[in-house]
Formats: C-alpha cells, structure tokens, sequence
C-alpha cells in the first residue's frame, strides 16, 4: 500500500542555518504522525515544505505515491492537504459561517452553508455555531473552527502545529476525541508539538528532529517520555542547579485584593488576587493565557495602574505609579513580547539599552549617555552570549531566542530587587531556555524575589519553589515545589480544587 | 530570474545618504518631462526654475526669505512626527500666531515700544501653540484624531484673519482694501541688509536647527518621542507618557509655526492681508520629510522647497507658466521621496531557484 | 411648506452630494485596510480634469468620465506608493493632497473664468410636477440620485456579497487573507481605485453641476470632511448617508444665514462646517466601545507578504 506521504531526503538551508536536513518519512492513510521537537529543531519549516510554502533545496515529496515539485499551498489544498497553524488565520468580526465561506470557492449562499456546517460538526462531535462572530468565541471553540474549516474540504492530510498550546486541558480532551474520529474517517493527521504525553497519549506514529535531523523514529505509544526526551534533547535535559536558599523576612512585592479590568472592558477581571512575593524566591503563575495573565502583569509592571494600595514594593503602595517610578523602587519586567513592546524594533541594542535603563545612570542633564550605553549593550551581549553584530545591531536583526536573552540581560543588569517575567522561554531553543532558566534562579539565590508566568507547566516545576495557578481571573493558593506534578496544577488550571497530593506519576 | 524584496538587517547609511539626493534628481527629470510636455523646453525652463532665481545675491536673498519660515515650521513639526503626532495644521497655526503678533504690534500702547519686538515675538508663539494645544487638548482628553482638528483648524483661522482683515481691524485709510494698517516702527523687522529683504529670522532658523539637532540626536525628551512614535507599546513598557507626547509634539509645532508667522508679520509683510503664507504651512510638513526629520535635511530639504517657490514664480515671469506649478514639483518631490526611503529600509535580492 | 423649505431641503442633498461620493468611496478603501487622506487632492484633480473636458465643448457625460477617471489615476499613485513601496499612508496621503491641489490648478489655469453649461436636472417627466413631491424628491439631476444609490448598493457589496467579504476580512488581518490566497494587494488596489474614482466624480459635481466654474481649490476642505464622515459613521454606508445630510445642512444654512443678513460676520458662518466637523469628531470618539466594533482592524498598517 503507498503511503499517504512520503519524504525522502529533504533538506533546506537558510543562510547561516540549515532547518532540515536528509529527513525522511512516512504516513500511512488515517494515521496520525507527531512530528516531535524542541523549538528550532526544525518542524516548522518541515511543514512549510509539505504544504508548499516553501521550497526545499534538495529531496523529494510523494504524496498518494506522486511526486509533488514546487506546489504552492493552493495546490496542496486542491490535493487535500489543509494545515492549522499554532496562531490561528481566523478573522474576528466576522461570523463563523463566512469564515469558513472564506475557505470554500464559489457563490456565497450562506443559509446553505449553516446548514452543511451543522451537518460537519454534528458529524465530528464538535460544538460550532455557524452564527457566532468569532471575537465571542473561546480560544478551544476557535481551534475547533479552524479543524472544522479544513473538514469542510474534505481533507485527506491534516497538519496542525503546535494545536494545543493555547488550550485548557479539558479543550485538548476534546481535541484529542475528534482528532481520532478524523483519523478513523481515513484522514491522516500530521501532528507537530513538544509535548511529550499528548503525543504518547493520541499519535500512532512519532519522528522527533534536533537540529534539522530525524534522531528517532518510533511507536509512541511504546516509548517511554525519557526515551522520548532524549531523542528530542540530545541527551538527559539540563537540570538547573537549584541551591537551597532562605526567603527575606518582609515580602519584596504584595498583591493585596486586587481586583478588577485593568486593561478595560476587552480584558479579563481580576478577582481578589493576593499574594506574597520574598527576596530569594523564584514563585510561579501558571495557566493558559487569556486567564488574566496580561492584565496581572500589566499591574505589576505598572503599564496599568490600580487602587494605590492593592499593589506594594516592599511597604510602597505602587498601584498609582507609572513604569518609570516602578523601575525607580527597585522593580524590573520582560514582557511576554519582544518585538515592539521590550525592545524597539527599528532602533540599536545601544538605543534598547536605554529604553529601561535610564534611570539607572543612561541619562545625566536631560541628555542621553549613549557611550555609556554602548558599553552597557556590550557587556549584556558577552555576558548572554547574544548573537549579535554588536550593539549597532537593529533589535529586529535578532532571533527570538537572542533577543529574548538580550532583554533578560539587560534587565538583570539593573539589579532589580523584583523581576517579573512573562513567558521567558517562548520560542527559544533548549540550550538557551536552559540558560534562561539558570539566570532566574541564580538572581533569586542573589536574594531578588522572582515571579515567572508560563503557560509550560515543565518549566514552572523546574525553577520555581512555589507555583500559583491563574485561572477565569482568580489565583489558586500555591503548589509548594515538592508536591506540584503536572496532574494537580491541571486539575487548578481548569477551576478544580487542590486534590491530595499523588504520588510522582513517573 | 527573479526578484525577492527583503528588509535589510542594518540600516544602511549610503541608502540613507542617496535617497533623498536621487528623489531630488527624480524630480528634475520628471519635472523636465513636465515642461516637455506643457510645450516648453526642458533645459531651459528647468535652468530658469532652479538655476536663474538664485544665481543673484538678490535672488538668493529672496530664496533665504521664503526657506527661513519653511525651515522653523518643519524643525517645530519633526519633534511632533517623530513621535508619530500628525499636526498637519500648521498653517492655521502660522496664522493665528501671525494674528496674535500683529495685534500685540498695532494695540500695544507705545509705553511698550522699546520692547515691541520680544512681546510680538512671545504672542505670535503662544497664538501658534494655543492654536495647535486646541488639537492637543482633544486628543488628549477626548481621544479625538488631530489630524483632522489641525487641519479643520487651518480652515477657522483662515477665516477669522479674513474676517479681522475685513471688520474690526481693516486699516481705515486703507481704501477699503482688506488689510490691516502698517505696523509701526517699533514692531518691524529691520532688515539685516537695507538692500535685500534678509531679516534676523535666518539666524532664528539656525538656532531652531540646532536645538532640533540637540533634542533628536542626544536628549532624552527626543529619545522617549521616537521610541512612543516607533513602538508605542514600548513606550508604554518603558513608562514614557503618551499623553505628554502629543502635548509637546503638537505645541513644539504650533509655536514653531507661531514664531514663523511673527517673522512674516513683522518682516516681509509689515501688516496682516486675506492670504498672509502660499503654503508655508504645508510644504513645510513636506521639508520635515525631505529632510528625514533631521536638522541637516531639513536645512536643506527647505532651501530646495524655497527654491520651488521662487523657481515658479520665475518661469511664471519668464515663460508665463501657471505658478501653481510649485505644488506640482512639491508634491512630485514628497511622492519620489517617500518611494525612494522603501530602500533605505529593503533590499531587492536576486533569486533563482539555483541558488536559493 | 414654504418654498424656502422646499429650497433648504433640496439645497442641503444637492451640497450632501459630493460630500456623500467621496466618503463613501473612502470608506471602501478603509474597510480594506488602507488609509488614504489624499481625498481632496483626488477631488480637486476630478474637478479640473473634468472642467477641461466640459469648457472644451466635450459634453458633460464624458466629462464626469474624466473626472472619475482623473481621480482614480492620482489614487492609482497613491496605492503603488503605498501598497508596493510600503511607504507611510499618511505621509503619501498628504503628498496627494498637496499634488492634486497644484495638479488642478496648473490644469486649470485660464479656464476658471470660462462658462459651461451645468448639469441639468434629470427629466422626471410627471413624477416632477407632482406637488410638493415634485419639487421636493423628482427635480434633482442624475448624479444627486446615482450618490443616494449607492448608499444601498455599498452597504449590501459590504456585508452581503462575497467579494465585500474579502475586502473586509482583507482589512482586518490581511496576513491571514493572504494565507488562504488571497491576493490583498490587487484587492487594496482596486479599492483604492474605486476611492478614487468617486472622489473625482464627487469634485466632478463640484466644478460641473454644483457651482459650474473652476476655481482654484474649489473644494474648501470637502474632502477632509468627507474623511471625518467615515470616521462620524463609523464605516456603515447608512451613516455616511445620514452624516453628508448634516453637514450639507450646515452649509445650506449657512449660504441662508448669508442671504438672509443673519447679524453674524460672514465668515463665522462659513466657518461653521469646520466647526461642525470638529464637534461631531469629538462626539463620535467619546464611544470607543462602537468604535472597535466596527473600525478596520488593520487600518494604516502597510502590508508585506513573507516568504
């Protein structure tokens, strides 16, 4: 029997960066396939490459047993083959019959439509109303809308990217239930994630890449995690090196109460949101975004301002205080984005230096210092081992992953007695989510407090001694290290009580 | 063969350097094909546009007359810009702080003479900054757009110097024309050269180069308005003022302006008429551009729009062709401008399916 | 009703005419994510390119083709700058303006004080003579008619076909237009081209039928009102409508305030459309919550497609 797809030496190279290289693979009809590795291990441009975005530079692409050269990705929709990607291509103010009007050819006839779309989602058990305007809808019911979109087409390939990393853990249940009808219909699923239990938990099939190789090919579902991570890793993954340390007497930063809609109508309302944060201590936030993480930060940060009293440095009521009189009290901030919002994208490392350090010594008479800037950009770079051509360099020349250590260096230079980080390691490569993570815990063992929003659970047992789950605006009380598995913060994220502590699941 | 547009990964100063000097030689060649094509002959018409005018002392005097309010007005608007504050009302804002001077100048009683000049000075740059703080005020509280107050603004004054210029402050003994009396002795620039028409208002525009200079290139206030003006969320991240900026981007431009009109009140004009400015306010915002918002373009981005201006009414008188062919050149030069900077920021890259 | 009613009811939808084109040919270009402020420029281009054709005996049909084809040229730069060179919508929306303006006035030049002929009412036959409805609804010349058309017509291309589907969905999230194939730039383009177009029939009308002569900048600032109708409408077709009615209103009162000896300097009163304008923008920004519904989300952000 041929293959539904089947890759054979594919390679593509960027300049400075080879993606792929020599991978080859199959998948079979109604099998679902992960395509398993870290961030930068490739799996992104493989996917490109099947679906016709881009073109590899060598090796070849069968699809049903047909070689397929230089498709574009209207041809790979022709053949069946639909893609989801990790950020959804929905459009918001329109409803959910005319976006998937928007993916069909012909006249627009959308009564008839409703219909046909009723019929799918009955057909798959998923709850979409073809009537609701997609801004209304939760981010689970808009990743069943774009499976849906690709359904109505009839699709023999499936490719989704990353499908689960904005859902709750209910909204994957659900997922997984429909992912597995569809597979049983005869449809083949590519499955791209770094999550290894959803993988051992739904794929039939896994091929993990590091570095833009194939490592391993294997039955998931035989494998264990540690087998997968090593293949995944390269070797054991880096434990950070966590010295005991002892909290400071008086908490550095204290939420008190606070409540509210920070960010607006749009945002989520904060309920009565308390907590104490002690120099020496890495505390995490966990949960999927949406649940009032921005708007939780963008109190701290002061980027939105609150009753004076619900949020204190040290014994300092900051509610009121703007940005700059935060930094000024000792408070520092790497938001989740980069590009645009902690670092200027069209303006030099020097130039981004000063964006939060002139209040540390970058601005004397009204003027900016920019040699000493300079110098400062310099040593953040060295000291991070950021790849940069120097710190002339537009922040928009660097990566993700650089910038991303660009900026944390930047803000440890400060010296902060309070760093807040938001999502530290998105999209950075294992080496430097190590390192990430090493520099936050060693600034908490120099006796600053630490508070770390993640949406990766695996992170948060690793770095943090205590960890908070924010979930619907509320905050759970804390999972000390020692008792927080991956079972119990889920069971918070999704509402439930704190169960009993369970025993190590493996 | 193909071609692929990329963005390039440091910003290239010779692109940066050449785009304004080739948009400038763009506009030569069409407004030569112009000419052509109007039934006049290129060269000579393009030598009697650019070359003539300013080939006299007299004529480059008078080219300096016309660059000095073009050069104060875009230095005043490229601190708003930069901040992404879209005043593009300065010449309402020239008017009123022209209506402001000239009224200090005519009603001050003569107790104040001996310091007429300064007072002048002062209300022409508050008339200007009131003016635009009226765009400021509801951006800022009423989160109204400026872009449309400043310009409806320009509108209101050019009737209200209208209506003064024909009611209350027509000058008497002025056959009835619409215009106000002299100002008096006291309240007139005296020309730096008796022969010319050259007055101080050149080294004003000078220092507003400088001080332009001093804020974007090393000052603080001029670093936190480019980064609120490049990545307001970041700004924001930093804890830059939004609000202050539109505050100081729009007033910084309306007293700028404000200043301008005093200088043509109390030099050039010597009194207040129905039209007072052909155009200043506008092809400044064109100057500002041309000059990349930097001191050193701009000083020469409004010696060449000045050069448009004196150019037009050259040929008008030499060639007898329609003077309004200035906003032509203007508005072909900010076109050819705005799409020659694309490559200061892109590339365009050879691709072939070989070497990719 | 008194014939002065009769005149301030027609008066006010004849001066809405112009102000009702240009905005809703605006409001396409916007709901497809781009910002053009070059209205005036393209409705004072439309004005003179179409006085030339009509002082030159070339009939008033073929003249409103010019105009309209003269204003979508001028937009036809614009969108290249702005759609192929990336460059900044509002700078190159003022270097329109500003081009259009001198553009107008050297085409222009020598025939201002020439007269033509202005666009006659459309010969209703005895629907006109009807009484009072005669007057009030069936004496108006085509173009006043063609504007209260497409007030419908744009509504329902927007919201009920598939084509002003796209465009809307182009003006939210082009990225994810683009994605799905669609090809955002053509589709911009030809929005911006249809802007065009209406604007220099909208300063067609101006030079044409409403005043009938050639002045320099004839339009006073109509295009910029005619941008502030899109944001005073919040992007619906049924607004734009509702709002050139407002300010024809003002302008009608205006020019009858003036005949009328009203003790107010003339100028006050001309000035009060500007007014107007400002206070109705004042107005319409207090609700920002209406506003987010219905403002293209990626208005003035040029768009470039990767890879």
């Amino acid at each position: 029997m041929t293959a539904r797809l089947q890759l054979a030496g594919v390679s593509k190279a960027y300049p400075g960066v080879v993606a792929n290289d020599d991978i080859s693979l199959s998948v079979a009809g109604g099998e679902i396939h992960a395509i398993l590795g870290e961030n930068g291990a490739g799996k992104s441009t493989l996917m490109k490459i099947i679906y016709g975005v881009t073109t590899p530079d060598a090796g070849e692409i069968r699809y049903d047993g047909k070689l397929l050269e230089a498709h574009s990705p209207g041809q790979s929709r022709a053949l069946g083959i639909e893609m989801v990607y990790q950020h959804f291509s929905l459009f918001e103010t329109v409803s959910v019959a005319e976006n998937v009007a928007l993916c069909l050819e012909g006249r627009l006839d959308l009564p008839a439509l409703r219909l046909r779309i009723r019929e799918t989602a009955a057909r798959y058990g998923l709850a979409v109303d073809p009537d609701r305007i997609v801004m209304d809808l939760s981010m689970g019911e808009r990743q069943q809308l774009e499976i849906l979109r690709c359904l109505m087409r009839d699709p023999r390939l499936l490719i989704l990217d990353e499908p689960t990393s904005v859902l709750s853990p209910q909204a994957v249940e659900q997922l997984f239930t429909v992912l597995r009808r569809i597979a049983a219909e005869g449809c083949s699923i590519i499955y791209i994630s770094h999550k290894l239990d959803e993988v051992r938990a739904l794929c039939h099939a896994a091929t993990v890449l590091r570095g833009g190789r194939v490592t391993g090919e294997v039955d998931p579902r035989q494998a264990t995690s540690h087998e997968l991570a090593v293949m995944m890793v390269g070797s054991d993954l880096p434990i950070p090196e966590r010295p005991a340390s002892t909290p400071s007497a008086t908490p550095r930063l204290s939420l008190r109460g606070l409540s509210g809609r920070p960010l607006g109508l749009a945002g989520r309302r904060l309920q009565d949101i308390s907590l104490d944060l002690f120099g020496g201590e890495v505390v995490g936030i966990a949960g999927i975004s949406g649940n009032g993480q921005s708007e939780l930060a963008a109190c701290l940060s002061g980027e939105a301002l609150c009753p004076a009293g619900q949020v204190l440095l040290g014994e300092t009521p900051v509610g009121q205080m703007r940005p700059d009189a935060r930094r000024r009290a000792g408070l520092a901030y790497v938001p989740e984005e980069r590009l645009g919002r902690g670092a200027v994208p069209g303006q030099s490392l020097t130039a981004n230096t000063v964006l939060t350090g002139y209040a540390s010594g970058l601005v004397r008479h009204g003027m900016v210092r920019f040699a000493e800037a300079r110098r400062r950009a310099s040593a953040v770079i060295e000291r991070f081992s950021v790849k940069a051509d120097g710190p002339g360099a537009l922040a928009s020349s660097l990566s993700g992953g650089n910038l991303q250590k660009f900026i944390l260096g930047r803000e440890l230079a400060l010296a902060p007695d309070v760093l807040v980080v938001a999502q530290p390691t998105w999209g950075v490569d294992v080496g430097a989510a190590a390192f990430i993570r090493q520099r936050l815990i060693d600034l908490s063992r120099d006796g600053a407090a630490v508070l770390v929003f993640s949406e990766e659970l695996d992170e948060l047992i690793e770095i943090c001694d205590r960890i908070h789950v924010l979930s619907e605006g509320q905050l759970s009380e804390a999972v000390p290290r020692e008792e927080a598995t991956k079972d119990r913060l889920g069971a918070l994220m999704t509402g439930g009580e704190l169960g009993p502590v369970a025993e190590p699941a493996e | 063969m193909s071609y692929r547009i990329e963005p390039r990964r440091n910003a290239s100063a010779l692109a940066n350097l050449l785009a304004p000097v080739i948009a400038v030689a763009l506009t030569l060649l069409f407004g030569g094909a112009l000419f052509a094509v109007l039934g006049y002959p290129p060269i000579e018409t393009l030598t009697a546009f650019f070359i003539r005018p300013v080939s006299s002392m007299y004529g480059f005097t008078e080219l300096l007359v016309k660059a000095v309010p073009l050069i104060i007005i875009a230095a005043g608007l490229s601190v708003g810009f930069r901040a992404n504050v879209w005043n593009i009302g300065a010449e309402g804002q020239l008017t009123m702080g022209a209506i402001a001077a000239t009224g200090v100048g005519l009603f001050a009683p003569e107790a104040l003479y001996p310091m007429l000049l300064p007072l002048m000075f002062v209300a022409g740059l508050v008339g200007g900054a009131a003016w635009a703080g009226i765009a400021a005020l509801l951006r800022t509280k009423l989160n109204t757009n400026e872009i449309l107050v400043t310009l409806m603004l320009t509108y209101i004054a050019g009737l209200f110097l209208s209506f003064l210029v024909r009611g209350p402050w027509r000058d008497p003994n002025g056959y009835n024309f619409p215009q106000t009396a002299l100002l008096p002795y006291e309240g007139m620039l005296e020309p730096l050269d008796p022969m010319y028409r050259v007055t101080a208002s050149v080294v004003f525009a000078l220092i507003a180069l400088v001080a332009l200079w001093v804020v974007t290139a090393r000052s603080f206030a001029g670093y936190r308005l480019s980064v609120g003006g490049a990545a307001p969320r970041a700004a924001r991240y930093a804890g830059f003022s939004e609000k202050g900026a539109i505050w100081v981007g729009l007033l910084t431009g309306g007293a700028a302006a404000g200043i301008a009109g005093f200088y043509e009140a109390a030099g050039p004009l010597g009194q207040l008429s129905a039209v007072i400015s052909p155009g200043y306010g506008f092809a400044a915002i064109i100057v500002a551009f041309v000059g990349r918002l930097s001191a050193p373009g701009i000083l020469l981005g409004g010696l060449f729009l000045a050069l448009t201006y004196v150019g037009g009414e050259s040929v008008q008188m030499s060639h007898g062709i329609p003077s309004p062919i200035t906003r032509v050149f203007q508005g072909l030069l900010l076109f050819l401008l705005l799409a020659s900077e694309f490559f200061v920021s892109y590339r365009l890259v050879r691709t072939g399916r070989a070497a990719a | 009703m008194s014939e002065l009613a009769i005149s301030i009811f027609t008066g006010t939808l004849i001066a809405a005419t112009p102000l009702l084109l240009a905005a809703l040919g605006e409001l396409v270009v916007e709901k497809s994510g781009v910002l053009n402020l070059g209205i005036e420029g393209m409705m004072l281009i439309g004005a003179a390119a179409g006085f030339l054709v009509a002082v030159q005996g070339g009939g008033l049909l073929p003249a409103f083709a010019v105009a309209a084809l003269a204003g979508a040229v001028a937009a036809a730069l614009f969108g290249v700058l702005t759609l192929l060179f990336l460059t900044n919508q509002y700078a190159a929306g003022l270097a329109l303006a500003i081009f259009g303006s001198g553009v107008s006035a050297t085409l222009g030049v020598g025939f201002g004080s020439q007269p033509i002929e202005a666009l006659a009412p459309l010969n209703l036959g005895p629907l006109a003579d009807l009484p009072l409805l005669g007057p009030l609804l069936f004496r108006f010349d085509i173009m006043v008619y063609l504007g209260l058309a497409l007030v419908p017509v744009t509504w329902w291309w927007l919201n009920r076909s598939r084509a002003g589907l796209v465009l809307r969905v182009v003006g939210e999230a082009p990225g994810n237009a683009h994605a799905l194939g669609y090809n955002v730039l053509r589709i911009r383009f030809l929005a911006i081209l249809w802007g065009g177009a209406l604007a220099g029939l909208a300063g067609g009308y101006l030079s044409l039928a409403y005043t009938a002569i050639w002045v320099e900048n004839m339009t006073a600032g109509r295009g910029w009102i005619a941008l502030s109708l899109v944001v005073f409408a919040t992007w619906r077709p049924f607004r734009v409508l509702a709002g050139a009615v407002l300010f024809g209103g003002v302008t009608i009162l205006q020019l009858h305030g003036q005949i009328l000896g009203l003790p107010v300097p003339s100028e006050a009163l001309s000035a009060a459309p500007y007014v107007a304008t400002i206070l109705v923008l004042v107005v319409i920004s207090q609700n920002r919550a209406r506003m987010a519904l219905d403002v293209p989300l990626s208005l003035g952000k040029p768009f470039r497609a990767r890879d």
